[in-house]
Parts: C-alpha cells; sequence; structure tokens
C-alpha cells in the first residue's frame, strides 16, 4: 500500500474522519453509557446526569436475588427471579446447541462425502426453506405443542423440552456450514481408511470428525448465541414466569404499569455482558457462515 | 417354526438396535393412536410417515445412505415444513378462543354436565374434629328433616359416605369462610341417604341430587334426558345447536373452506389495516436495508483507509450494536424513548426544547423504529462491505488517483459497480429479514399506537408478522384468521426467496 499515491490534504482529511467518527461513536454509544448509568441510580424513575450524584447498588441486588436495606431503613424485595430466567435460557441453548450440532453434523457428513438418491433436490429445497423464518407459524406451533401435550404433557406448552424441539428446524445455515468445511478436507485420508475396511460411520467417527473440531466448536457458539436470543418462539411457547427464558423475561421490567427501568438496566448489563463477549468472538465465522449459505450455494 | 439362519444372525447382531427401533416405533404408535383419537389427522399422519421413513432407514441395508441425513431431514420437515402445512390447514379452520376444542372433547364436556333432579335441596353445615369432617344437611323445604354424614376426610379423593338422620355432629361448626376454603375437595364427596338419594355439592352452600343433562345418541348428537330436546353438532359454525336453533358453548373446531380468506378480502374493517400494514411493512423493510446499507457502506470505506491509524479501535466500537442480543438492546431503547421518564426526551427537551411523542403518534413512532433498526442493522452491513471492498483490486484506485479522482468518483465508478453484483442477495435476504422483524417491532411499540375502527385490533406500527400475532395471541385468539394470513406471507416470502435465489444465480455468474 506504500505506492498509493497520497492527495496533499490528506491531513485534514483524516482529522475531518476522526471527528466524524468520534460523533457517531458517541451516538451509538450513547444507550450503552445510558444503561450504565441508569443501573447505578437510587430508584426507578431517577434522572441526573451520565456520572450518578448517588451511586446505589440497590438494582444490583435485586438482580442477583438480594434484599437491599435502602438508606432510609426500606427493604427492596427482588420483582423477578432474573437468575432463573438466565439459568432456563443457558439450559435450552446447551441442550439445542448440542442436539443442532449432531443433527447438522451427520447431515453435512452425508451431503459432503455419501451419494445417495435426490440428493441435489434435497439441497436445493434446503435453500428455499431457509427462507421461511419460524415466526411465520407461530400459531402452528401454539397449536402442534397445545395437542402434543395432551398426549405426552412434558412436550406441552409451558415446557423446556417444547422449545427446544421447536428450534430444532433451525439447522440448515449450520449444515452449509460443516458442509464447507468437510469439502476442504482431502477425501484420500478416508479412501485409505476404506481400503483398510472401515465402514462409513468408522471413516465419520474416527477420521473426519477429529479433524473438525474448530468448525464444530464454531457451530456450537453460533447456534447457542442465535438461541439464547430467541424471542418469537419462546414468547408464545413459555407463560409461567418461573419458566421463561431472559428473552421472554426481560421485556416484563418495562410495563407501562410496573416500570421498572432502573431494575432492567442492571440485569441488561449483567446479562447481555456474557453474550456480547462471546459473539464478539465469534463474529468473524458467524459473517462467514452468513454469507457461506448464499453465495457458495 | 424355527426361525430361519439368517434372521437368526441378524437379531443376534443386532439385537439392541431392533429393540431400540421397536420400543421407538410403539411409543410414536402410541401418540399416534392418542392424537388420532383426539380428531387430529395432519399430525399423527405426518408422525406416521416420518415414523415409517425411519423404521425403514435405519433396518433396511439400502438405507444406509439416508440414515446420516435422516436426522436433520427430520428437525427441518418437523419444524420447518409441517408447522407451514399445519398453518395453511388451520386457516380454512374456524379455530380459535370460542372454537377451541376438538368435538370429542366438547361432547365429553356436555355428557359430563350435571343437572338437579329432585325437588329436594339442602343446606350444608360442615363440621371439623380433628381431621375428620362431617357433614350436616338440611332440607330446605322442611328444616326438620336434618341428615348428618359418617366422618370422612377431605383430601380431595371421591368419597362417598352414607348419612342418617337424628345423628349428631362433632366438633366444630366451621364458618362460610372455611367451607369456601374446602369448596374443591368438597366436590367430590358425595353424600348417600337412606332410601339411598345420592347428593352431591351443587353449589356453594348446598347438595342435591344431581344427573347428567344429557345423553349419547348416535352420530355425535346428544339428548337431554329431562326434556327429550336433541342437540345436534353443526359442522358448518362449530357449536352443538338445540332444535329452536340455539347454539350451546363451548365451541369446537371445524373446517369452514374459505371464510378467513373472504374476510380479508370483503370485510372493510380487515381489508383496509391488512393493506395499510403491508404497505408500511415494505416501506420499513426498504427503509431499513437503504438506510444501513448507506451508514454501513461508508464506513465500510472509512475502515479500509489506511491513513486512519486507529480504525481498529472504532471498528471492534462500531460493531457493538450487532453484538449486543437484540433483546437486550431493542427494550434499552424503549426505556430511552420512554415519553415521560425517557433520557432522549430529557435531552431533546433540554436542548431544543421539544418532546416527540414517541409512542403515541404513528409518525414519530415509526421514525423510532427505522432510528432503532438503522442502529441495530448498519454493522452487519458494514461488516459484509468490508469483505466485498477487500475483493476488489487495489490498482483501480491507484490509476484513478493518477487520474486527479476524488473520494465520490471513486465510490460512484469503481466501488459501487464491483460490488453491486454480490451485494444484491445479501440484500434481498436483509429486505426479507426486515420483512419479518417480528422481535423489533414487539419488544419497541407492541405495534402502538393502535388504528382506530378496526375489525380485528390493528396498530399503525404492526409488520404483517406482527399483526398474525396479535390475531393469534393478543386480541382475542383468531387463530383461522391469523393462520391466513400468515398463509398470504408464506407466499409474499416465497415471492421475495425465489427472487433471491435468481440474484444469487446472476451473482454466482459473475
Amino acid at each position: 500500500m506504500m505506492a498509493m499515491v497520497q492527495p496533499r490534504n490528506l491531513k485534514y482529511r483524516v482529522w475531518a474522519a476522526r471527528i466524524v467518527m468520534i460523533l457517531l461513536l458517541c451516538l451509538v454509544m450513547f444507550p450503552f453509557l445510558m444503561i450504565l448509568s441508569v443501573s447505578f441510580r437510587t430508584g426507578n424513575f431517577a434522572t441526573g446526569s451520565l456520572i450518578p450524584e448517588n451511586p446505589s447498588l440497590e438494582h444490583w441486588a435485586m438482580v442477583l436475588g438480594f434484599e437491599y436495606t435502602a438508606a432510609d431503613g426500606s427493604v427492596v424485595k427482588p420483582t423477578f427471579p432474573v437468575l432463573t430466567w438466565l439459568w432456563n435460557s443457558l439450559k435450552v441453548s446447551f441442550t439445542t446447541s448440542a442436539l443442532i450440532l449432531m443433527l447438522s453434523t451427520t447431515g453435512a457428513y452425508a451431503f459432503a462425502r455419501l451419494r445417495f438418491r435426490f440428493k441435489n433436490h434435497l439441497l436445493t429445497s434446503m435453500m428455499i426453506l431457509q427462507m421461511f423464518p419460524a415466526v411465520l407459524a407461530l400459531v402452528a406451533f401454539h397449536a402442534f405443542f397445545n395437542k402434543l401435550g395432551g398426549v405426552v404433557p412434558w412436550l406441552g406448552l409451558n415446557t423446556h423440552s417444547a422449545l427446544v424441539m421447536s428450534y430444532l428446524g433451525g439447522i440448515t445455515m449450520h449444515i452449509w456450514l460443516i458442509k464447507g468445511y468437510f469439502e476442504s478436507i482431502d477425501v484420500a485420508l478416508e479412501e485409505s481408511a476404506y481400503i483398510d475396511g472401515a465402514t462409513p460411520w468408522q471413516a465419520f467417527r474416527y477420521i473426519l470428525l477429529p479433524l473438525s473440531v474448530p468448525i464444530l466448536a464454531v457451530v456450537f457458539v453460533l447456534s447457542f448465541i442465535g438461541v439464547i436470543g430467541e424471542y418469537p418462539i419462546a414468547s408464545v411457547l413459555l407463560q409461567g414466569v418461573d419458566q421463561l427464558t431472559l428473552a421472554v423475561g426481560m421485556k416484563q421490567f418495562l410495563y407501562a404499569q410496573n416500570y421498572l427501568w432502573g431494575d432492567f438496566a442492571a440485569a441488561a448489563i449483567l446479562t447481555g455482558m456474557p453474550i456480547t463477549v462471546v459473539f464478539l468472538m465469534a463474529q468473524r465465522y458467524l459473517v462467514n457462515g452468513l454469507t457461506a449459505g448464499g453465495v457458495k450455494g | 417354526m424355527t426361525i430361519p439362519a439368517n434372521v437368526r444372525a441378524l437379531l443376534s447382531g443386532n439385537g439392541p438396535k431392533w429393540a431400540l427401533v421397536a420400543l421407538i416405533d410403539l411409543a410414536l404408535l402410541y401418540v399416534i393412536a392418542l392424537l388420532y383419537f383426539q380428531g387430529e389427522i395432519l399430525f399423527p399422519l405426518t408422525l406416521l410417515v416420518l415414523g415409517s421413513l425411519g423404521t425403514w432407514i435405519f433396518t433396511s441395508k439400502c438405507g444406509y445412505n439416508y440414515r446420516y441425513v435422516y436426522p436433520c431431514l427430520l428437525g427441518i420437515i418437523m419444524f420447518i415444513v409441517f408447522p407451514m402445512a399445519y398453518t395453511f390447514s388451520i386457516s380454512f379452520t374456524n379455530y380459535g378462543s370460542a372454537n377451541i376444542l376438538s368435538l370429542e372433547r366438547v361432547k365429553e364436556i356436555h355428557l359430563n354436565k350435571l343437572v338437579k333432579t329432585g325437588d329436594h335441596t339442602y343446606t350444608l353445615a360442615l363440621f371439623q374434629h380433628n381431621n375428620q369432617f362431617q357433614l350436616q344437611l338440611t332440607d330446605k323445604n322442611d328444616s326438620h328433616s336434618i341428615y348428618t354424614s359418617d366422618t370422612f376426610v377431605l383430601n380431595g379423593d371421591l368419597t362417598e359416605v352414607s348419612a342418617r338422620s337424628g345423628a349428631h355432629a362433632k366438633g366444630n361448626k366451621l364458618s362460610m369462610r372455611e367451607v369456601v376454603k374446602q369448596r374443591s375437595a368438597l366436590g367430590s364427596v358425595a353424600v348417600i341417604l337412606e332410601d339411598d338419594t345420592r347428593l352431591v355439592m351443587s353449589s356453594l352452600r348446598e347438595f342435591s341430587a344431581m344427573a347428567p343433562q344429557y345423553r349419547e345418541q348416535s352420530n355425535d348428537y346428544l339428548v337431554e334426558i329431562k326434556t327429550g330436546d336433541i342437540l345436534r353438532p353443526d359442522m358448518t359454525t362449530g357449536f352443538y345447536v338445540t332444535e329452536a336453533g340455539e347454539q350451546v358453548a363451548p365451541g369446537f373446531s371445524v373446517y369452514i373452506g374459505g371464510d378467513n380468506y373472504n374476510r380479508l378480502v370483503t370485510d372493510k374493517g380487515i381489508r383496509e389495516p391488512f393493506f395499510k400494514i403491508f404497505v408500511w411493512t415494505v416501506v420499513f423493510s426498504a427503509g431499513s436495508v437503504l438506510f444501513c446499507l448507506v451508514i454501513g457502506l461508508l464506513l465500510a470505506n472509512l475502515m479500509q483507509w489506511e491513513p486512519l491509524r486507529e480504525r481498529g479501535i472504532y471498528r471492534v466500537l462500531l460493531i457493538l450494536p450487532y453484538a449486543v442480543p437484540a433483546f437486550i438492546s431493542i427494550l434499552i431503547f424503549k426505556g430511552l424513548f420512554n415519553q415521560n421518564f425517557g433520557e432522549i426526551n430529557m435531552i431533546l427537551e433540554g436542548l431544543f426544547g421539544i418532546s416527540p411523542e414517541w409512542m403515541t403518534n404513528p409518525t414519530f413512532a415509526r421514525a423510532m423504529i427505522l432510528i432503532v433498526n438503522t442502529w441495530l442493522g448498519y454493522p452487519y452491513m458494514m461488516i459484509v462491505c468490508m469483505g466485498l471492498l477487500k475483493a476488489i483490486p487495489d490498482d483501480l484506485y491507484e490509476a484513478s488517483a493518477i487520474d486527479g479522482a476524488n473520494p465520490i468518483h471513486n465510490l460512484l465508478y469503481i466501488t459501487l459497480p464491483n460490488i453491486a453484483k454480490p451485494l444484491a442477495p445479501i440484500l434481498i435476504a436483509s429486505f426479507a429479514f426486515n420483512f419479518n422483524n417480528f422481535v423489533l417491532i414487539d419488544l419497541l411499540t407492541a405495534g402502538g399506537p393502535m388504528m382506530p375502527g378496526t375489525t380485528t385490533a390493528a396498530g399503525f406500527t404492526d409488520l404483517l408478522v406482527n399483526f398474525t400475532f396479535r390475531t393469534a395471541f393478543v386480541a382475542g385468539q383468531d387463530f383461522g384468521l391469523a393462520s391466513a394470513i400468515a398463509t398470504m406471507i408464506f407466499l409474499i416470502v416465497g415471492f421475495i426467496s425465489w427472487v433471491n435465489l435468481r440474484a444469487t444465480r446472476s451473482s454466482q455468474e459473475y
């Protein structure tokens, strides 16, 4: 890049860009800074400057499930079981991601390596089907689990197992991702295994899988992030306060008749922070995966 | 009969596998049968087909290669294809809060209804002695005929106790409030009088002799035992009707043909909001894509600009809105935009003396949604554009710099033409995503403010998906109509993805 022809007024341009950037970043960061400040303010309707005048830990205590004794001696009790919601979210996300990993790995193996009829038809239909998000069929999901619950109670509405099951349709993107990775691995290794008398399962289990650990980790993290932030299906299937996941529970802080802005702020930071960190670490792969399905086909 | 050798070998080698398949199939058949007897058709049929297919694949040698695809196809079929088909089939029914049960269940409810028989009604008094209870029943018309029951335990189990006249009750008489507490447990106590009359609780204070109101006739008809009136299930409205034509709740769901679609087209109170919402959905999606693209592309250019040395830091900070889970950042904005205590209006009030009604004025609400969605969506466009910009050869810019081009020339004549084709499918996908951006609207405005004068509730900021959701779950559970709207969205999304496939193909040719 050193050979690039540089215009003469470069210095001013850089400074102009810098100022625009900083102004823009102020706008982008405003909500985050604000919410951090709100989480330390006293009470739920307090206003004030960005740095709170009388910082208080009441909202943080509430989120962590402790009672908080305010300066005037009154005791503030926790309103919502935020930690239970976090636990529910983690439980659902872990189970779903593990299942998704199993389904999409075996599927991707078949699409990448095995020969069978209708393979191309199946691939094309998968391409088309992934355009229809589950949010369009919320009525069906509700009716489906309502009726299934009449027969198998642990798969009915308001159960986590129903939620996990309903997420199992969202595997197409992961299949593309793993399939692409499998195809980049040389077939020679597996072929020599076949010569030694290995079955397809052994070739898959003992040769291909150990070579693919990185992509499996990526898929696990990606699906984890996707599930933990999933809102529409969870909001239809889950009803009891103790069954909710974070994504559904968080909005309960901001009902007009029960407006808990400060408590929300603390809960948002506590739960949003870890997810954000994981996402930032994985985002490089996420974008690759999102574009891989569309561009590579 | 002896077992052939090859079968025996198969059984000995794969014994556990066969047992597992048989076990799963048995469980599946049980569920299928139960669902079928509940009056379901599509659901058990799908399970049956998928179950048999799975059994064949996992037991036959020909199916070997399919064993790897079957699990993921199962997920896709059960939770993408089936819900769509199911939605389509619900759109032809009156399934909804008034008609939520199956005919079998409704018949069962009617058959369990009890009516008073005989003329005697008895006022109840409940006595407690330690854990033992006794009922004292006084005839309402004849205060001298008093029956006292044997002692019994109140634990909600069905119990029968006999009662005699002239016996005395032990313990304390419970107050009305305490009786109310035991209401549901008392409901399962039957009292048998000396003349074998069986009394059950008929109201909060009374016991009387009760008998079923209806008995079953053929063809799901019901006969009212006392009067001989016939109740007929009306398969067009989904209600039992009397001979006089009165409907008896609860209703059951039936196929009603294209009525829901008909309502979408003919009912002005549904058609007009539907059309308005459709237009807003398109405007919203196109606007979001446009704003995100403009900001994302400009930032991507800046992020690739060598002289801006600290751009690595900018990049991480700029991606933050994309990294924070949407359900959190949308709710943060909901709070910040709050009209009364929101920080944004506080700042605007302080600086310019204005406080826009973000939540109650349709125009401001829509503007707010676009602002928030641009904030949420530009990082993705930025990341994508950065990837595409990298692919443009540097010598193009070298050459233009020698020719004295300014950055705007570069953008218009080099950058845009080079990224247009690969960008097209991404823009269409982003349009499709925003077209169904349920989460943003539901968490930010929940569709409000409401449109006045509509048949089913509709909001000014509702997208089509949110309108479906509102019809199905918020305003009166009209699942049939909601499914009809959802089916329309399927068609629109199908069209968009067809366009997308074509765009993808042409970008691959490129």
